[in-house]
Formats: structure tokens, C-alpha cells, sequence
């Protein structure tokens, strides 16, 4: 079924097949069939979108309650108890009561907020926009998708107004607390209900990957080949394609979870005490098999939040910097390495839980990779703003802000990777600010990014700036002011989870510093306000998009009408014959005009520029080779000095053997390197042939 | 539409194409029970035991099945619906056959005094338990699967010329299948 029969075609659509003499027939639009049970993929990334900003109120909400009692643990706030009733008797919440909103709160971020409302939103909404599609491969299945998230929510909704409230033992839900109805308040019904919502969430998220992955690679437009998709529907694509891998196996790990509930059989329960009193019946149970098979989905699921927002932002910078995104092909691999990644590291989660060290050690090797990909891309997206000439909008300085916070929060993982260091840090507020920062805040910078940037093309209105700028700048400097501090707090042993820091002698010094992290968060959150009263006055009261194309962008979103009816294009989908960020070299406008003699010149910058760096960077490791061998050298002389047998072997002359082949392979990547470069860039002539390929190359991106 | 298909007449179907992706993602929910078990089998109070003897049969049953799925897209195509309806009602036929003979084996162990649930369960029974059920889960869904196809085949007064739907039925169904053997030898002699 092609592109065309996709729209037509009737619910449970490819049993007959469509053959187009239907094509610009009208559809009666109903309220429902319309705004409720849509199958236009726009409408559907709308409801995701609201849906998850709901949540993302309640669970910011949350976090300010909590942070209430951590900054004023002796405080009494009479309002409390009109809002959360028993939960807050008194004013001051009930240690019950904390640990069911930090749960929630990280249940609804992670999962409803961040996975939901950034991939629903954005997979939904850009992926047919941006290859040429009319709608999705299966308009219904992405239906579906929809309401099992709308189920997932309502059941979640639900579990707050139970008697023992939610679940809240974590959003982990690591067993015994997840799997013995008795061991917490919220262990019981609220535990249940968490199942229900995620077991539907998972369905959900896995109906809406597999319409992602089939729409990406099976409808897309002609000429628009792989190698030409914009880097969003790359990262969306590497996302869809994780959940579609990993949350499978969390679902596993949850069936068995039910069954040790419900069954009383003995996967993760043993024979513990509970309570101090009676131990449990079952036999053999193995918590730590509840985290692998959790963080199996667990690790991936960081990427699934991440790669959207990464995706978005590469857009973002590329099209107001009126730049081509720097290293287009080392952008599709890193995301490809992170992706691969993404299912190796996920024990180093669990450093503490007795894993073995030789273990423990190969994953701190596979998970301080990482952060070869992720420089890649920062280097990436700052070589890509280098002498650009940059537009300021909303989107662009929320991609900006995602760049920093990316890199402030990355290299804190790379503490976190190494499991010596992570003795000390695991289960602090170390752990806490670094995987906000680089997780959970930088994600919501792509969101916002990806709001602002395509607000015109999903409402055919622009946002209002000044509050847009106003959002960004409290947001910014809010969320460093928050996290920053925590790290010190992480360092200093101040565990996460606790309910009152003031009892603790160590951790009393923190009491100012909670006051400050809280209030800035109340401030934080109440510039979200502000966003949304922009988003929904814009949606309504905003000013009118005029020009089909607002951003002189080169992707295909912005070849439809203002206000894209169900089918995106009137008339032919367009054809592509470039790839998407054929924008001018250093700024300089270059949009739509006969790119073949320009093209070729801008290109063979591109390549110079490359050259350039190529060297510099293969010197750079040269003299690092080098820097190396003669420590080992000394180190082996010294040990020599040392040692009464001097057993002189061919090692102790010149460089060690390693070295040697070490630096003999640097000479060969440099020499290959340079040559390809060169001839890349015209500087060296490599034949005729090769020449000539490169400069054809350069038309056809 | 029609200058999109010309252009690229192999490109595989969209739906087809869903089907292997959501295939390996199914893959993926049993390799994480599966090396859940292993993890498990190499633990203290690890019980072994023997089999029921009725899973070889509802092996039988279920390649028996596969066959007769196979037949009947080959029959589709060349237009003998007589044949096909008959085909697809031996197939669900002998999928629930092998649901019945999957809970007979769950009977068995039972009966040998090896609990699959409750206080005394051990995880290894409790293992078979839910991997084999959460296959036999699969298998209902391609038996309700064939079903729809039936009463399509019976009710509906438009011919249907489009063989996309017994293709997808049929390719779920060898997977299902495939599926069980790999269990099966995994019980055997991997796990």
C-alpha cells in the first residue's frame, strides 16, 4: 500500500487494496472524528503533547512539594492540608506521603512526560512532515497508541486517589517493596494500579515504535534517500527502535513481578523478614534479577528521553545558524553508537548490588565509551554554530541551553561510569543532579526547543517571544541554580530518598543550601506557567502565520499549506533533491537558489574545513601517543632502576613494542585521512575518477 | 498512488513490514525470560524435573499447524476459497489443540506434586509456567486472528482479492511456532 491508500483506506486499513482513484475527496469531519479519534498523525502528536504537558504539571507540582519539605523539613504550611488532606496533616506531609510523590514524580517524568510526551509528540508530528508522508504507515495502529497512553494515564491518575495512595517505593519498583502488598502503604493497591498503567504504557509506546519504524523506512518520499533525512528523524528512528527492543524485556520482568504478587511464586521474593516478624514462605527469589531485567529497559529508556531531544536540536542549530550541520555522517553514527551502547552499560546501575568486580569493570569500559558518540555530537553542534550567523529564537536558545546542559551533565557521568568512585556517589545527590541535568532537564530543553520551533507549523501562530525568552532565561539559570548545589551535597555522602535531612549531623550544614535549591524551585516551576499561558493563548490569540516558510528552513514540513489538512500536501508530495541542511557556508544566505555552481564551492569549504580539523585532531592524538609511551618508558626504566635483574630485552631500547604499533596505526589513519581529506577538498588530485565523484557527490547531497 | 508503486514495485509492505519489527520485539520479551532462567538456574533451589511428556505431542500438533497455515496461503492465491476456509479452520483447530495439550502438560506437572504457583512453587515450575503461557498467549492471539479471517471469508459479500491478510496471519503463525521449538529445546538442553 503506498503513501495515498494509507489515508483512504478504512480502520484495520490494507485488507483491500486502494487504488487511487480517490484522491482529493473530501472526508466528513466530525468533532470526534476530528479533534477525539483522530487518525491524522498532527491531531494525534497534539494530544500526546497535552496530555504530557498535564503531566508534566502534576509531576513538576510533585517535585515542588517534596522540595517543600526538604527545604523547610520544620516548617508547618496549613494550605497543604487543603490540597493533599490526610496526606498533609497538619501542614507537613507525611513521610508516606514524600515517598509517594518522589515516586510518582519519577514515574510520570520519565515515563508520561519524557517518553510519551517528547517521541509521542514529535515522532507523530514530524516524522510523515519531514519524509514526505501523508500520514503514518498505520493511521490506526497510532490511534491506538494514543489511547492506550490516555488509559496508562487515567489508571496512574487513579492510583493517586486510592486509599493508601500510590505506589511509593520508587520509580525503579524494585521488589521486596513492589512485590509484598504489605511492605508499604502504597504497596498494595497503588502498586497494582502502577502495574495496570504501565503494562498500558508499554503497549502503547510499543504500538506507536513500530509505526515509527515501519513509517520511516518503507514511506518515504521519492528522493528522499537515507543518507538525505534530517538528523530528527534519524534520532526519532533510534529511539522508536530501542523501545521497540527494550521495553519488551521490562514487560517481562514486570509479568514476573505479577506473578510473585499475585501467584506467590518465588522469582525475586525469598525467604526475608518482614517486619521483623515471620519470614516470607517463598524460597530463592532474587531481587538483583528484578534490576537486571529492569535496567535491561532502564538504561535504554535514558536514550529513548535523550535521542529525540538531540535529534531536535541538531535541526534547531543547523536552520538558525544558516549553517549545514557539521558532520552530518558522524552525527548519524553517533547516534547509531549510542544506540548500540544503550543495551551494554545497563549494570552500571547496579554497582553496589555485589556484581561481580571483573564485571563491574567491563561495564565501566562499555559505559565510558559513551562518551566518545556524545563529545562527537558536542563538537559537533559547536562547530556547527561557529561563525554562524545566528538567529536568536525561543527554539534556537533552548537548543543552546541543551548543548550546555548536555555537557555539564556528561561529564559528571563520567564519574558515575567508573564503579570505584561510584562506592561513594551511588544513591546520593550526586546521582541525582547529574542525571537531571543531562536527562531530565536537557530533554525538556529539546522539548521546549522542539515546541517552540515548530509551534507555527502544528497552530499556524507564533508564540508570544518576550515570554518566550523570559521562560527560557529563569528556566536556565533556574535549572543550574538547583542542580548545581546538589553535587556538592552528592559529594559530601547526603543520600537521595530521605525524608528529613535535619536529623542527620553531617548533612545539618545542607539546611540553608535545601532552603535555597526549594525556593528556586517554586520559582522555576512558576515560570512554567508562564510557557503555558504563551502556548495556550498562542494557540488561540496568536499572532498569524503568513509565509508558508518562516525559518527559510530546508526540510519538508515547511513545503505544506499554513494549516496542513489530513495528507499534509496538496496535490503531489514534493520531491527531495538534497539533502536537509543545504544551507550557505558561514551564514551566508543560501536558501533555494540554484545550488550546482555554489553547492560545489560551499561543499569543498565543508571539506577544507574538515581537512583542517582532521589535522589538528590526528596531531592532537600523535602527541598524546607519544606523551604516553615516554611515561611508560620512564615507569619501565624506573622498575628497571629498581629491580636488581636487569634483563635487558629489546623493550627497554627506543619505545615500547605497543607503543610502536600504536603510533605506526596513528601514521596510518593519518596519512589515509589526510588523503581522503585532501582529495575531499580538492587540495590533493587523486585521478580523475575520485575528483570527479567528490564534486558529484557534493551536488547530489 | 500509482506512480509511487511503479516507481518501486519490491519495497515491502508497510503492514509486512510492522509484523517483523513487532516479531522481534516479541524475540526480545522472551530472550529477557529466557536469560532471566538461565541467571535463575545457576542459583541456590534451582528444582529440576522431567518434562511432560505432552509437550512433544504439542509440538507435533503445533508444526502440523504451521503446515496447514502454509497451505493455505498457497490455496488463496490461486483462488480456491473451498480449500482455504477449510485450511484456516484446521489451523485454528489445532491451535487450540495445542493450547489444550500445553495446560494438559501444566496439569501433569501438578499432578507430580511440582506446584507451578502458590507457597510451595518452585521458580523453575513457575519459570515454565509463565514463559509457556505467556506463549500459548501468542498462539490465542493468531487462533482469534484466524477466526476474523473466517467469518471475513464467510460474511463479507466483497471478494477479496488482496492476499496481505492470510500472508500476515500466515507469517505470525510459522513465527509462533518457531517460537515454541526454540523453547522447547531450550527446556531441553539449553536451559
Amino acid at each position: 500500500m503506498s503513501n495515498e491508500a494509507v489515508l483512504h483506506a478504512p480502520a484495520g486499513a490494507g485488507l483491500h487494496d486502494a487504488h487511487g482513484d480517490h484522491h482529493h475527496e473530501h472526508h466528513h469531519e466530525t468533532f470526534i472524528s476530528k479533534y477525539v479519534f483522530s487518525m491524522d498523525h498532527k491531531m494525534i502528536a497534539k494530544q500526546f503533547l497535552i496530555t504530557g504537558m498535564v503531566w508534566a504539571v502534576l509531576g513538576g507540582l510533585m517535585s515542588v512539594l517534596f522540595r517543600l519539605q526538604l527545604g523547610y523539613p520544620e516548617s508547618t504550611f496549613p494550605f497543604l492540608e487543603d490540597i493533599l488532606g490526610k496526606w498533609a496533616e497538619g501542614g507537613k506531609i507525611t513521610p508516606e506521603a514524600y515517598y509517594a510523590l518522589v515516586t510518582t514524580h519519577g514515574t510520570v517524568l520519565v515515563f508520561f512526560v519524557l517518553t510519551a510526551g517528547l517521541s509521542g509528540t514529535f515522532a507523530n508530528f514530524l516524522i510523515p512532515l519531514q519524509i514526505g508522508a501523508r500520514d503514518m504507515a498505520s493511521p490506526f495502529m497510532n490511534m491506538l497508541s494514543y489511547w492506550f497512553f490516555f488509559a496508562a494515564s487515567i489508571v496512574m491518575l487513579s492510583s493517586m486517589f486510592v486509599e493508601f495512595g500510590p505506589f511509593s517505593g520508587g520509580w525503579t519498583a524494585y521488589p521486596p517493596l513492589s512485590a509484598l502488598a504489605a511492605a508499604s502503604p502504597g504497596s498494595g493497591t497503588g502498586m497494582d494500579l502502577w502495574l495496570i498503567a504501565m503494562a498500558l504504557f508499554v503497549v502503547s509506546s510499543l504500538l506507536g515504535g513500530l509505526n515509527y519504524i515501519a513509517t520511516v523506512l518503507n514511506m518515504r518520499t521519492k528522493g528522499m534517500s537515507m543518507t538525505r533525512m534530517p538528523l530528527t528523524i534519524w534520532a526519532l528512528f533510534f529511539t522508536a527502535v530501542l523501545g521497540v527492543l527494550s521495553f519488551p524485556v521490562l514487560f517481562s520482568g514486570f509479568i514476573l513481578l505479577i506473578f510473585d504478587r499475585n501467584f506467590g511464586t518465588s522469582f525475586y521474593l525469598s525467604d526475608i523478614f518482614i517486619n521483623g516478624v515471620g519470614a516470607l514462605p517463598n524460597e530463592g527469589g532474587s531481587a538483583i534479577l528484578y534490576q537486571h531485567l529492569f535496567w535491561f529497559l532502564g538504561h535504554p529508556e535514558v536514550y529513548i528521553i535523550l535521542l529525540p531531544a538531540m535529534g531536535m536540536v541538531s535541526e534547531i542549530l543547523s536552520v538558525n545558524s544558516r549553517k549545514p550541520i557539521f558532520g552530518y555522517i558522524a552525527m548519524v553514527g553517533s547516534l547509531f553508537a549510542i544506540a548500540i551502547l544503550a543495551f551494554l552499560v545497563w549494570a552500571h546501575h547496579m554497582f553496589v548490588t555485589g556484581l561481580n568486580p571483573f564485571l563491574g569493570s567491563v561495564f565501566v569500559l562499555l559505559t565510558l565509551l559513551i562518551a566518545v558518540p556524545s563529545a562527537i555530537k558536542v563538537f559537533n553542534w559547536l562547530t556547527t554554530l561557529w561563525r554562524g550567523n545566528i538567529r536568536f529564537t525561543p527554539g534556537m536558545l533552548f537548543s543552546i541551553g541543551f548543548v550546555s546542559l548536555f555537557i555539564s551533565g556528561g561529564l559528571t557521568g563520567i564519574w558515575l561510569g567508573n564503579s570505584a568512585l561510584d562506592i561513594h556517589l551511588h544513591d546520593t545527590y550526586f546521582v541525582i543532579a547529574h542525571f537531571h541535568i543531562v536527562m531530565g532537564v536537557a530533554s525538556m530543553f529539546g522539548m521546549f526547543a522542539g515546541i517552540y520551533h515548530w509551534f507555527p507549523k502544528m497552530y499556524g501562530r507564533y508564540m508570544n517571544n518576550t515570554l518566550a525568552y523570559l521562560h527560557f532565561w529563569i528556566t536556565l539559570g533556574g535549572a543550574y541554580m538547583i542542580f548545581w548545589p546538589m553535587h556538592y551535597q552528592g559529594l559530601a555522602g547526603m543520600p537521595r530518598r530521605y525524608y528529613d535531612y535535619s536529623v542527620w549531623e553531617s548533612f545539618k550544614q545542607f539546611a540553608e543550601l535545601n532552603r535555597f535549591i526549594s525556593t528556586v524551585a517554586m520559582i522555576v516551576f512558576a515560570a512554567q506557567l508562564l510557557f503555558l499561558f504563551n502556548f495556550f493563548y498562542s494557540v488561540f490569540k496568536g499572532r498569524k502565520v503568513t509565509s508558508q516558510n518562516p525559518y527559510n528552513a530546508n526540510t519538508l514540513e515547511w513545503t505544506t499549506p499554513i494549516n496542513p489538512g489530513h495528507g499534509n500536501w496538496v496535490g503531489e508530495i514534493p520531491e527531495v533533491h538534497r539533502w536537509a541542511y543545504d544551507y550557505g557556508k558561514d551564514g551566508k544566505e543560501f536558501y533555494l537558489s540554484n545550488h550546482t555552481s555554489r553547492s560545489r564551492r560551499k561543499q569543498s569549504l565543508i571539506f577544507k574545513t574538515e581537512f583542517i580539523s582532521v589535522i589538528i585532531f590526528q596531531c592532537s592524538r600523535i602527541t598524546g601517543a607519544l606523551f604516553l609511551s615516554k611515561i611508560r618508558n620512564d615507569k619501565i626504566h624506573r622498575n628497571q632502576k629498581t629491580n636488581s635483574i636487569t634483563s635487558s630485552s629489546s623493550q627497554t631500547k627506543g619505545l615500547h613494542v605497543i607503543d610502536k604499533v600504536h603510533l605506526e596505526l596513528y601514521r596510518g589513519f593519518f596519512l589515509c585521512h589526510l588523503l581522503f581529506a585532501g582529495a575531499k577538498s580538492g587540495r590533493i588530485r587523486l585521478g580523475h575518477d575520485y575528483t570527479a565523484f567528490c564534486s558529484r557527490h557534493a551536488n547530489h547531497r | 498512488m500509482s506512480a509511487i508503486v511503479n516507481e518501486a514495485p519490491k519495497r515491502i509492505h508497510p503492514h509486512k513490514f510492522t509484523l517483523w519489527v513487532a516479531m522481534g520485539s516479541i524475540i526480545m520479551m522472551f530472550a529477557g525470560l529466557t536469560s532471566a532462567y538461565i541467571v535463575k538456574k545457576n542459583q541456590s533451589s534451582w528444582l529440576e524435573f522431567d518434562l511432560p511428556v505432552v509437550f512433544m505431542y504439542s509440538t507435533l500438533v503445533i508444526i502440523a499447524s504451521s503446515l496447514s497455515v502454509h497451505l493455505a496461503v498457497k490455496a488463496f492465491k490461486a483462488r480456491e476459497m473451498a480449500r482455504y476456509r477449510t485450511l484456516i479452520t484446521v489451523t485454528a483447530l489445532l491451535g487450540v489443540l495445542f493450547m489444550g495439550l500445553q495446560i494438559l502438560g501444566f496439569m501433569d506437572l501438578e499432578a507430580r506434586n511440582i506446584a507451578l504457583t502458590g507457597a510451595k512453587s518452585n521458580s523453575a515450575a513457575s519459570f515454565l509456567l509463565v514463559i509457556t503461557g505467556l506463549h500459548m498467549l501468542h498462539v490465542l492471539g493468531g487462533v482469534i486472528a484466524l477466526l476474523v479471517m473466517f467469518i471475513k471469508a464467510y460474511v463479507s459479500s466483497v471478494k477479496n482479492y488482496s492476499s496481505l491478510s492470510i500472508e500476515l496471519v500466515g507469517t505470525y503463525w510459522h513465527f509462533v511456532d518457531i517460537l515454541w521449538i526454540y523453547l522447547f529445546i531450550f527446556y531441553n538442553w539449553i536451559g
